[in-house]
């Protein structure tokens, strides 16, 4: 998984069966120390609460599609896992 | 599986319910000689890994799965090992 930062929302009236009132959000991928790195993905709202702004933590490929609450299969290959509330760094030495 | 190295941890109480009371753990991925190698994962911790310490990284999501037993888990990154040494030929 990765960290992520919600900077927008996605709505696609016309889409496959799957996504119906699947919630879509833009990520955008950030490193650990929470700055943009790499191109923003549109994830599925595993928790139907991400919010603008908010820093997510997400996971990617199969393991998408199983985050996401609807009991069918949702088609998403991106997908919030959870709401980060604190990153802790502790290098430990 | 990948090596990594524990610098952190993240916190999170609203998550997917099967994160609860789990522990995530921010690793840097190193190379063999331990050197940063640009990248990073937040991973479930299985085995009680400490900050500073080298992991085991497995990033695949059927392995991890099963090593948290978890069937229909949404996860893919598990911390399965510490490293105690790495011996280079």
């Amino acid at each position: 998984m990765k960290l992520g930062k919600v900077i927008g929302t996605v709505v696609a009236s016309t889409h496959v069966d799957g996504l119906e009132g699947v919630k879509l959000l833009i990520v955008q991928p950030l490193d650990k120390k929470r700055r943009p790195k790499g191109r923003p993905v549109v994830a599925g709202d595993g928790l139907q609460i991400a919010g603008y702004g908010e820093i997510v933590y997400y996971v990617s490929s199969r393991e998408a599609a199983l985050a996401m609450p609807q009991n069918t299969f949702v088609p998403v290959d991106d997908a919030i896992v959870g709401i980060v509330d604190e990153v802790h760094e502790d290098p430990g030495r | 599986m990948k090596l990594g190295r524990v610098v952190g941890n993240v916190v999170s109480t609203v998550s997917n319910p099967l994160y609860d009371g789990r522990k995530l753990l921010l690793c840097d991925l190193v190379d063999e000689r331990g050197r940063d190698v640009g990248d990073y994962l937040i991973a479930v911790d299985n085995v009680g890994a400490g900050a500073g310490e080298t992991v085991l990284v497995l990033d695949e999501g059927n392995g991890a799965r099963q090593v948290l037993d978890w069937p229909e888990g949404a996860v893919r990154a598990v911390v399965v090992g510490i490293v105690d040494r790495v011996d280079l030929g």
